[in-house]
C-alpha cells in the first residue's frame, strides 16, 4: 500500500536485478502465462536412503494396521460388555467401545497414512497438464441430432393423430391418481379428535409421581405438580396419544393474586389446573417459577403467566394455555367440572 | 465482610466454649439444649439475617418473611451459601461458599423453626440410596425435574437471566431439601405431592447418572447437554481434524534443496 | 495358435499369444473388456487428472463420511427394531430396568449395551452425520467462494444442493428413531409445525402419524423414509454428482500453465488412487476415534419418550439449527378468522426455512443473468475478485449463523450468564441487520484486497529493506513480482456493467425497455460499476511504471 506514497525515482536502481533470474521475459506482455514452472525433484527422488526411509515408513503404518485389527479382535473377545474403565481425563467410560474405537480407529488411519504417504514420497509428483474438451456438441452434431429427432417424431405421427395424442396424454395425467388414492388410508380424518380430552365431569386429578387422586391439601401454595385423568394408566394401548392431550400441571396461587376472573372462577381454592401442552408446538412445559407464576416452554421459550389466565407474555407462542375448570367432589377430591373448553396443544386451522 | 467474618468466628468461640462447659445434666438437656441453640441462633439471625429478613423474621421488602420456612430452608439456603446473599444481586441468588459451620446452621435452623412450624431437615435415611428405585426415580425427574435441570441435572435457562443452577455435586441432602422447601423460584414438591420415597428414588437416580462414579459408555460427556454441544465437537475435532488431514494429502512434498 | 479359437478376444490374443498365457489379471480385464468395454473407459478415466489443492478435498470428506453411514447404517438395521410397540425394559441398563418404553428404543439400548460394538457403531454412525452435513456445509461454501459454480456446472451445484438438504432431513429421520424423550420432543415440534399449514395440515399431520400424535406409526415410517428413501435418492444424486465432476474435470485455480482449457495435476492411476483411497480411510479413522472417546446421543441418560415429560436444552442435531432459530425468535402471530386460525408465528417459520436455503441455491443462476456470460469457466475466482458474490456469501453465511445462535439461545444464556429474552431479542434485530453489515463488510474488504493486489503487480512486494536516500529519506525497497506472480495476479477476468442500449433506434422509433433490463442493468452496475470493483493493472500501466522509471 505504501508504494502509492514513494516516487517512482525515489526507487533504488537495482530493484530490477534484485530477485536474480527470475525477470520479465516476455516484452510484449509482461504478464503473459509463463508455462508450467519445471519439475524439482524430492530427496526421495534422488536420494535412494531417503526413498528408503519413506519405503520403511509406509511399511511400518501398514504393519501398525495390522497389529490394530489384532487389537480389536483381541479386544472384542477378551473385553466384558459391561467392563468400564477410567481413561484421564474422559472420565469413566466402557472399556469395550474405547478399544474397540481406537484399534479400529488407528487400523484405519494407519492404511490411510501409509497411502498417503507413499503417494506423497515415492510415486512421481511430476505435474501434468490434460486438455479439456467443450461439453457443447459441434454444430454438425447438433444439426444431426435434431434431423433425427424430427424424422422420429414425425414417423411416430404424434402431431398428425391428435387423438391418439390427448388420450394418452390423459391416461398418462391420470394414472398417479390411484398412487394417491393409496395413501388415504394413512391415517384417519381428524375430525374433532384434537378438540376432545380425556378429562370430561368428574374424573378425578390423579397425581402423576404417587398415582394417587390430589386433594386441595395436597397442594401447596408455591407448589408443581402434574396431574392426568383418572384412569389412564402408562400401560394403556393409548397412554401415549391421550397424555399428549390431557396432562395437566396444577399451581396454587394466593387467590388475591390471580388477575384474570375466569381463571379465579374456574379455580378452587387458589389451586389451578392448566393444560401441560404448550399452545406453540406442543412441548410439555412446565418451567414454573414460583414467585413470578410465570412458566416457560423449554423448547421455544414461550412464556405464559399463570396468575393472568397463563397467557403469553413472552416467545412465539399465540394464545394462552387453556385451562381446566375443577372442583372438589364428595370425598373432598379435586374433579375436573368437564374437558377443557378449546383445544389443548398446537393451533391448527380448523381451531377456530 | 472481613468485620462480619471476625464476628462470626467471635460467635462461634463463644458458642463452641458455651457447649464445651455446658452442664453436663442429661435428664434436663434435650430441653435446654433446644433452647440454648434459639438463643444462639437468634444472635447469629440478628448479625447475618436481621437487616433483609426483619428483626423477627417478619420479612421485609428486601427479603420474605421466613415465618414458616422450617429448619429445612435455612439448612438449604444457609448451607449451600445462597444466604446470607450478597448486597447487589443479579436476577438470583446463587450459590457461593459457605461461611457458616454446620452448627451455626443448626441453631439459625431452630431459631426459625421456632418462628412457625416447617419441614425438617430431613435425616439421613431419607436421602441414603437404600431402599430406592432408580428406574423410578428417573421417570419421576424427567416428569417433575428435567424441564428445567436438564436429563441428568445439567442445569438449564429460565427467564430473563434466571436460571436452573447443575446439581452436579450437591449434596443429597440440599437436593432433598430443595425438593422439600422450593428455593427462589423453584416450586416446591412437598411431601403431599411427592412422597418422601419418591424425593429418594430421584436422589438415587442422579446419584447414578450425574455422580462421581457415573459411567459414561460412549466417553467425553460433552457437558452432558446434547446435540448444541456434540456440533461444536464435530465441526472442530471432526470436520477440523479432517481439514488438517486434507492439508496434508494435498500439499506438495518438500523439495530437494538445490545443491 | 489354437487360442485364437478358444478366446474370443482378439486384443487378449495379440497380447497372450506369443507366450501362451496372459497374467491372469490382464486375462480378467480381457474378460470384462469383452463385456463391458472396460479397456475404453479406463483410456480416458485411468489417468484422469486431478489438481491439488486441500478444499478440493472437502466433497471426499462428504464422500466417505456417507459411506462410512451407510456401512454402518446397514448393521444398526440388523439390531434396530423400528416399532413403537410398548414393552418393559429388563437390559443391562440399571436406571431403566423396569420402565415402559417402546421397542424401538428398547433396542437401541440393547445396541448400545448389549451388542459388543454396537455402541461404537451407533456412535460412528451419528458422529459421521453431523461431519457429512458440516463437510458438505463447507463444501458447498467452497464452491460458492470460488464461483465453481458456473457454467458448464450449475447442475452439479444443484444436485449437491439437493443431498445438502436431503442429508438434512435424513438425519432428521435417523435421530428420531430411537424414540427417546430429546427427539419425540422434536418430533412432537413438526407435529406442530405441520398443524400449522392452512386448510391442510391438520390432514397431513393425521395421514403422517396415522392419527392423533404419536400414535404407533412414526418410528416405522421415519424408518422406510431414513434407511430406504432418502438414502435411495442420495445415492443417486451423489453417483451423478462424481460422474459430472469426472466428465467436467475439476476446476483449478489461476497460475502458471494453467488456462481454462487444460487441467494440470497428478494422474489418478496412482497417486490419486493413492491419495483419495488413503484419505477414506483417513477419514474413517478420525472418526472412528471420535467415537471411542467422545459420546453421542446418549439415549440412555435421555429416557424414552413420553408426550408429557421434556427436557430442557431440547435442541436439535446442528443442522437444524437455524430452523430452530427461526421458530425461537419468531413472534407468537396467531390470526382468527371465520372459525379459522392462521398459525402465523409456525407457519411463516416453516416457509422461511426453504427459503433460507434457497436463497444459496438460486445465487448461480441470477449471477448468471446479471454477466449475461455463456462461456464455461473452469479458473476458479479468488474470492476477493468477486466482491459482490463474497459479500452475499459472507452474508448469507452471517444470516445462518445468527439463526443458529437463536437456535441454541438457551444454553447461550446459562454459559454466558445473559438473559434469554434478550438474546431472543438480539437474534430478532440481528436477522436483519447481520447480513447487511457483513455484506457491507466483506465487499469492503474485497476491495481493499484487490486494491493491494493491485499495488503488488505495479510496485512490487515489499521487502521489509529499508533504504536511506543520498538526501536522508528512508524508503522501503520493493522487488518486483515473478512472471508467474504477475500471471497469477492478473489472469482473472473483469466484466463491464451491462449497458441499457439506445433507447431510440435508428428510426427514431423509442424502444420500450423491459422492467427486468432495467433491473439487470441496474445490478450488473452494483457487481461491476466502478465502485465495486477496482480494475486491474493493465500492461501499459505496469511497463510505464517499470521502464519509465528514473526519468519521471
Amino acid at each position: 500500500m505504501s508504494s502509492h506514497d514513494i516516487p517512482e525515482e525515489n526507487l533504488p536502481a537495482e530493484q530490477d536485478t534484485a530477485h536474480g533470474a527470475v525477470t520479465v521475459a516476455d516484452e510484449e506482455n509482461p504478464f503473459a502465462d509463463p508455462g508450467l514452472p519445471p519439475h524439482e525433484h524430492r530427496v526421495q527422488d534422488i536420494d535412494e536412503q531417503a526413498a528408503r526411509r519413506s519405503e520403511r515408513t509406509v511399511a511400518m503404518l501398514f504393519t501398525v494396521s495390522m497389529l490394530a485389527t489384532l487389537g480389536f479382535i483381541a479386544s472384542y473377545v477378551t473385553i466384558p460388555t459391561d467392563k468400564s474403565i477410567f481413561v484421564f481425563p474422559i472420565g469413566h467410560l466402557s472399556a469395550m467401545n474405547f478399544a474397540l474405537g481406537l484399534t479400529l480407529g488407528v487400523a484405519l488411519f494407519a492404511i490411510g497414512a501409509g497411502a498417503v504417504h507413499w503417494a506423497r514420497t515415492l510415486m512421481s509428483d511430476m505435474e501434468i497438464a490434460d486438455e479439456r474438451h467443450p461439453v457443447e456438441a459441434s454444430p454438425e452434431v447438433k444439426t444431426k441430432v435434431l434431423a433425427d429427432f424430427k424424422q422420429g417424431a414425425k414417423e411416430s405421427q404424434l402431431g398428425r393423430r391428435k387423438l391418439i395424442r390427448n388420450t394418452m396424454f390423459g391416461a398418462l395425467a391420470l394414472f398417479p391418481l390411484s398412487g394417491v388414492m393409496l395413501l388415504r388410508d394413512l391415517g384417519p380424518l381428524p375430525g374433532t379428535k384434537l378438540r376432545h380430552t380425556l378429562w370430561s365431569k368428574g374424573k378425578l386429578l390423579v397425581n402423576m409421581n404417587t398415582n394417587e387422586p390430589l386433594r386441595p391439601s395436597d397442594v401447596a401454595v408455591g407448589s408443581l405438580t402434574f396431574a392426568k385423568p383418572e384412569g389412564l394408566e402408562e400401560n394403556n394401548e393409548d397412554f401415549q396419544t391421550e397424555i399428549a392431550k390431557a396432562a395437566l400441571m396444577i399451581v396454587r396461587l394466593q387467590p388475591d393474586n390471580i388477575k384474570d376472573k375466569r381463571e379465579l372462577e374456574w379455580s378452587h381454592q387458589g389451586i389451578v389446573a392448566f393444560s401441560k401442552i404448550c399452545t406453540h408446538v406442543g412441548c410439555p412445559i412446565s418451567l414454573y417459577e414460583q414467585q413470578t407464576h410465570h412458566v416457560l416452554c423449554p423448547c421455544h421459550q414461550s412464556t405464559f403467566d399463570l396468575s393472568d389466565g397463563a397467557r403469553v407474555i413472552f416467545g412465539p407462542a399465540g394464545h394462552a394455555l387453556p385451562q381446566l375448570r375443577i372442583g372438589v367432589n364428595a370425598d373432598g377430591y379435586l374433579e375436573a367440572l368437564g374437558d377443557f373448553e378449546e383445544p389443548v396443544g398446537p393451533a391448527f386451522w380448523e381451531r377456530g | 465482610m472481613a468485620a462480619l467474618v471476625v464476628l462470626l468466628i467471635a460467635l462461634t468461640l463463644s458458642g463452641g466454649l458455651y457447649a464445651a462447659f455446658a452442664p453436663a445434666d442429661k435428664a434436663q438437656a434435650d430441653d435446654t439444649a433446644q433452647s440454648l441453640a434459639i438463643e444462639e441462633g437468634k444472635k447469629l439471625y440478628q448479625v447475618g439475617c436481621a437487616s433483609c429478613h426483619g428483626t423477627g423474621g417478619q420479612g421485609s421488602s428486601d427479603g420474605p418473611s421466613l415465618v414458616g420456612v422450617g429448619a429445612a430452608a435455612v439448612d438449604f439456603q444457609v448451607g449451600t451459601g445462597r444466604m446470607p446473599a450478597a448486597t447487589s444481586q443479579g436476577p438470583q441468588v446463587t450459590k457461593k461458599k459457605n461461611i457458616y459451620s454446620q452448627a451455626q446452621i443448626d441453631q439459625l435452623a431452630a431459631y426459625i423453626s421456632s418462628l412457625g412450624a416447617g419441614p425438617a431437615v430431613p435425616t439421613t435415611n431419607d436421602y441414603s440410596p437404600e431402599g430406592a428405585d432408580i428406574a423410578k426415580g428417573g421417570e419421576l425427574f424427567r416428569t417433575n425435574c428435567a424441564q428445567c435441570h436438564n436429563f441428568t441435572g445439567k442445569g438449564g435457562a429460565l427467564t430473563h437471566g434466571k436460571f436452573a443452577p447443575s446439581l452436579e455435586g450437591v449434596a443429597p441432602k440440599h437436593i432433598y431439601e430443595a425438593m422439600q422447601t422450593g428455593p427462589q423460584n423453584m416450586p416446591s414438591f412437598p411431601d403431599t405431592t411427592l412422597s418422601q420415597q419418591n424425593k429418594k428414588d430421584i436422589i438415587a437416580y442422579l446419584n447414578a447418572v450425574n455422580g462421581d462414579q457415573t459411567d459414561n459408555p460412549g466417553g467425553l460427556e460433552l457437558g452432558g447437554l446434547g446435540p448444541v454441544s456434540e456440533g461444536l465437537f464435530a465441526w472442530i475435532f471432526g470436520l477440523g481434524a479432517l481439514i488438517v488431514l486434507a492439508v496434508w494429502v494435498a500439499a506438495r512434498t518438500a523439495k530437494a534443496k538445490k545443491s | 495358435m489354437s487360442t485364437a479359437s478358444t478366446n474370443p478376444n482378439p486384443a487378449g490374443d495379440a497380447a497372450g499369444g506369443s507366450r501362451g498365457r496372459a497374467p491372469a489379471g490382464e486375462r480378467l480385464a480381457d474378460w470384462a473388456d469383452g463385456r463391458l468395454g472396460v479397456y475404453t473407459l479406463a483410456k480416458s478415466n485411468m489417468r484422469k487428472i486431478f489438481p491439488d489443492h486441500w478444499s478440493f478435498m472437502l466433497g471426499e470428506v462428504c464422500l466417505y463420511s456417507f459411506l462410512i453411514i451407510i456401512l454402518t447404517g446397514v448393521y444398526l438395521t440388523l439390531f434396530f427394531h423400528p416399532s413403537m410397540n410398548e414393552v418393559v425394559y429388563h437390559g443391562s441398563y440399571v436406571p431403566l430396568q423396569g420402565q415402559m418404553m417402546s421397542e424401538a428404543f428398547n433396542s437401541t439400548l440393547h445396541i448400545s449395551f448389549d451388542v459388543r460394538g454396537g455402541l461404537l457403531i451407533r456412535q460412528i454412525h451419528h458422529w459421521a452425520a453431523l461431519v457429512f452435513l458440516a463437510g458438505m456445509f463447507v463444501h458447498m461454501m467452497r464452491v460458492f467462494f470460488t464461483g465453481a459454480f458456473r457454467k458448464p456446472r450449475e447442475i452439479n451445484w444443484v444436485f449437491g444442493f439437493l443431498l445438502f438438504v436431503l442429508g438434512m432431513f435424513t438425519g432428521f429421520t435417523g435421530y428420531s428413531l430411537p424414540d427417546d424423550l430429546l427427539s419425540g420432543t422434536g418430533v412432537r415440534f413438526m407435529e406442530g409445525a405441520i398443524l400449522s399449514v392452512p386448510i391442510v395440515g391438520t390432514y397431513l399431520s393425521f395421514f403422517l402419524f396415522g392419527g392423533q400424535f404419536p400414535g404407533g406409526d412414526f418410528v416405522a415410517r421415519f424408518y422406510s423414509i431414513h434407511i430406504l428413501l432418502l438414502p435411495g435418492i442420495m445415492l443417486g444424486l451423489v453417483v451423478g454428482h462424481l460422474i459430472l465432476v469426472v466428465y467436467h474435470k475439476h476446476t483449478q485455480f489461476a497460475g502458471p500453465g494453467k488456462t481454462n482449457n487444460n487441467v494440470v495435476g497428478m494422474p489418478l492411476m496412482p497417486v490419486y488412487m493413492a491419495k483419495a483411497g488413503g484419505f477414506f480411510f483417513l477419514v474413517f479413522g478420525v472418526i472412528a476415534a471420535v467415537a471411542a472417546i467422545a459420546q453421542i446421543n446418549p439415549i440412555w441418560a435421555i429416557g424414552p419418550y413420553r408426550p408429557d415429560q421434556v427436557s430442557t436444552g431440547a435442541q436439535p442435531d446442528w443442522y437444524m439449527g437455524f430452523s430452530e432459530g427461526l421458530i425461537r425468535v419468531m413472534p407468537g402471530w396467531e390470526v382468527n378468522f371465520w372459525g379459522h386460525t392462521l398459525v402465523l408465528g409456525v407457519f411463516i417459520p416453516l416457509v422461511i426455512f426453504p427459503l433460507v436455503l434457497v436463497a444459496i441455491a438460486v445465487y448461480p443462476f441470477i449471477e448468471a443473468w446479471v454477466t449475461g456470460d455463456r462461456r464455461e469457466h473452469h479458473i476458479l475466482d479468488r474470492p476477493r475478485n468477486a466482491p459482490t458474490r463474497t459479500a452475499f456469501g459472507a452474508a448469507w453465511i452471517s444470516w445462518y449463523f445468527v439463526l443458529l445462535v437463536g437456535g441454541g439461545n438457551d444454553l447461550w444464556a446459562t454459559h454466558f450468564h445473559l438473559s434469554i429474552n434478550a438474546i431472543t431479542w438480539f437474534v430478532r434485530i440481528a436477522f436483519f441487520v447481520v447480513p447487511v453489515l457483513v455484506f457491507i463488510a466483506a465487499k469492503r474488504i474485497c476491495l481493499g484486497l484487490q486494491r493491494r493486489d493491485r499495488d503488488k503487480v505495479l510496485h512490487g512486494r515489499e521487502s521489509g529493506i529499508i533504504k536511506r536516500l543520498p538526501h536522508g529519506e528512508f524508503i522501503e525497497v520493493h522487488e518486483p513480482l515473478s512472471q508467474e506472480q504477475l500471471h497469477t495476479l492478473t489472469s482473472h477476468e473483469q466484466y463491464q456493467p451491462v449497458e441499457i442500449g439506445p433507447t431510440v433506434d435508428e428510426n427514431g422509433v423509442e424502444r420500450k425497455i423491459k422492467g427486468s433490463e432495467k433491473l439487470r442493468s441496474k445490478l450488473s452496475g452494483a457487481y461491476y460499476g466502478d465502485a465495486n470493483q477496482i480494475p486491474k493493472p493493465t500492461v501499459d500501466e505496469y511497463k510505464e511504471l517499470t521502464s519509465g522509471h528514473g526519468h519521471h
